[in-house]
């Protein structure tokens, strides 16, 4: 064993490449429920969409550019309340809705030069005191009449059948639209400066990675995809009430997936987002009691288990389904005990 | 004379947002945890006040005596069982904690006590609305004189404390740096579960004046956390003193807005929030002793 050892870098494995091909067809599937699926799968489906995209944007956020926010209610809200201004402004309720969040994220761009001078804890509840003043801007708007809300009248011009496929395609592409942006930016060259962040953020500085911009650019990507929830639960629940939307509840939500799921990686996101679904499912019912669980269940995790059961998995068996880093092969005479280490994934988190 | 007024009263209840932020204030700046369950805890404080006024016929301020070292111990506990292995993973990992328990303790009193509004001020005579009548316009409300007084009581006693003690210098030096007090003898882990007690005794305090000058319900945690968080950064994180006079400017902006506009209180407050922010911000592009007195010590 004296001569150096060789590796060679790899991406794709055979289990990461048949996983995205199986998304793939999984997207594609589903793309034709409406035609085999009842309305209120339709509808149940819709919201697992909707909750993909709140914990993939979250753990973006928080996972990756370390920014943990209590405030990302702020722009769900806003997402839905614009889509409620706009489509009341003539303009056609899907491009209103569209529209809605692209704008939540114009208007996440300014901020962010306030919001992103705060450190961690500061920057949490500093979001949480935004979407408080969001809230109460949005009261004055005469067309919501205060805490008594509207509600997205312009949908009614779609028979019902029409609305929920509509409604569920959007869900559908937005989800898809969202996984796939995220995806090709953190395996992109700004997506190693966005991994190297979580790891360290002042050695990635150092090693010459833009931290400010790039951290700005992962917050208006969560803007966007929290405005875009809220543009979509809107049209599945047609009642805009700005209590509703602007409750922090929705950042429970965000953090509770993300955080079961697997803080910081891909992955867990989306398993987080399902396990969510299913609890809802489950134990919705129960009231009180559910979210006293589902606060306990975030506890629980954030101090034993901080980075979610993906990370663990990740962890323990070296398995990358949907892969955003490189691996390191080392090669040996033995190549069946080849190890692997992933390069980014497993350090330690900064202190 | 309605601005007088306006501003006399902004300056009280800024008294009362600073005894509500000295405890998220005191953790903070010496222990660099930002407490999102302090809202939360505050409330608890004050059902548990409620609790033993209206079963046991407890007079609230005896219930005090019961109350503020409950909520030591709980400090202890909480230290020990939450913020000490959060603040081990990272400085994300409290926040995300603190939040789930701040869930877990509102929808536990809900649980508890149901959805109806909670008062200690039939417990305690003619206290939640006595005042002297300075003119015509102005007047001075007991409990916001009193408040206010605690207030200066508290962060004065706690500043002190931190500064003149030899444990206060002990809590100091372990927030500085954990890892080497160790070799000077100190017990890091001891002295930060002490400074976690006595922030909690000061979060029951808070809780009691709560209680006593309005009505709170389980969920009433949020809106107290946001006034004391705003206290906190508008007066300068780690500056106790910083605190009260972050107070008295949220009150007085929440007071003035009040007075500008129906929906005017809130907006007020927040907005000054954020002007606060945006101030430090362009003061610390241009560096200067003005930022460093905005940004406070940190």
């Amino acid at each position: 064993m004296s001569a150096p050892p060789s590796f060679e870098v790899e991406r794709w494995t055979t289990a990461s490449l048949s996983s995205v091909v199986a998304v793939a067809l999984m997207i594609a599937v589903l793309a034709l429920g409406p035609s085999y699926l009842s309305d209120n799968a339709i509808d149940k489906l819709t919201t697992l969409f909707v909750y993909v995209v709140l914990a993939t944007m979250w753990n973006a956020l928080a996972g990756y550019a370390g920014l943990v926010s209590i405030g990302q209610q702020a722009f769900f809200g806003l997402g839905a309340y614009f889509a409620v201004r706009l489509a009341d402004g003539a303009i056609p309720v899907y491009v209103a809705l569209a529209s809605a969040a692209a704008l939540t994220a114009i208007v996440s761009w300014p901020l962010s030069y306030f919001m992103l001078r705060l450190r961690d804890g500061e920057f949490a509840i500093g979001m949480w005191v935004v979407a408080e003043l969001f809230h109460l801007l949005v009261n004055l708007d005469p067309l919501i009449q205060g805490e008594t809300g509207t509600s997205l009248v312009e949908l009614n011009s779609y028979g019902a059948a029409a609305r929920h496929a509509y409604t569920y395609w959007m869900a559908l592409g937005g989800m898809s639209f969202s996984l796939l942006l995220l995806f090709a930016l953190l395996r992109s060259r700004t997506g190693a400066g966005i991994q190297a962040i979580r790891d360290n953020e002042e050695a990635a500085s150092s090693v010459g990675v833009a931290v400010a911009q790039t951290k700005r650019l992962i917050f208006v990507l969560a803007a966007l995809g929290a405005g875009l929830a809220g543009a979509l639960w809107l049209a599945n629940a047609i009642t805009f009430q700005p209590k509703t939307y602007f409750s922090p509840q929705w950042t429970a939500y965000m953090i509770f997936m993300a955080l079961v799921g697997g803080l910081g990686t891909f992955e867990g996101a989306l398993i987080g987002a399902v396990i969510f679904f299913a609890i809802e499912a489950l134990f919705g019912a129960a009231g009180v009691w559910y979210l006293i669980g589902l606060g306990a269940t975030a506890l629980g995790f954030a101090l034993f288990l901080p980075r979610g059961l993906w990370g663990w998995v990740e962890a323990r068996f070296g398995l990358s389904l949907l892969p955003v880093g490189y691996r390191l092969r080392l090669k040996r005479a033995s190549s069946s005990l080849a190890e692997t280490s992933r390069l980014g994934a497993q350090q330690p988190r900064r202190k | 004379m309605i601005w007088i007024n306006q501003i006399v009263q902004g300056v009280l209840l800024g008294g009362y947002y600073a005894l509500i932020a000295c405890g998220l204030s005191f953790l903070f700046s010496v222990m660099r945890i930002v407490n999102l369950a302090h809202g939360s805890l505050t409330v608890l404080a004050a059902y548990a006040l409620f609790w033993l006024a209206d079963r046991f016929g407890v007079s609230p301020y005896l219930g005090l005596l019961a109350v503020l070292p409950a909520m030591a111990v709980l400090g202890w506990l909480l230290q020990k069982t939450i913020l000490e292995r959060s603040t081990r993973s990272g400085q994300l990992v409290p926040v995300l904690s603190t939040f789930g328990l701040a869930i877990v303790i509102d929808n536990l009193l809900f649980q508890a006590f149901g959805a109806d509004t909670r008062s200690l001020a039939p417990f305690v005579g003619s206290l939640s609305y006595d005042s002297w009548d300075l003119s015509d316009d102005v007047s001075l409300g007991r409990l916001a004189l009193i408040t206010f007084l605690t207030a200066i009581a508290m962060l004065g006693g706690l500043q002190l404390f931190l500064v003149r003690t030899p444990l206060g210098r002990a809590i100091r030096a372990t927030a500085e740096d954990p890892d080497t007090v160790g070799l000077v003898g100190i017990n890091a882990g001891r002295v930060n579960a002490i400074a976690m007690s006595i922030a909690m005794a000061t979060v029951g305090v808070a809780g009691f004046f709560m209680a006593i000058r309005a009505t709170f319900a389980p969920y009433a945690g949020a809106a107290q956390l946001l006034f004391a968080f705003e206290s906190t950064v508008i007066g300068g994180v780690g500056s106790l003193w910083g605190t009260l006079i972050g107070g008295i400017v949220l009150g007085v902006a929440q007071s003035l807005g009040a007075q500008l506009h129906p929906q005017g209180f809130l907006i007020a407050g927040h907005l000054t929030f954020l002007a606060v922010l945006l101030a430090r911000l362009t003061l610390t592009a241009r560096g200067g002793r003005l930022s460093a007195w905005i940004g406070g010590a940190r």
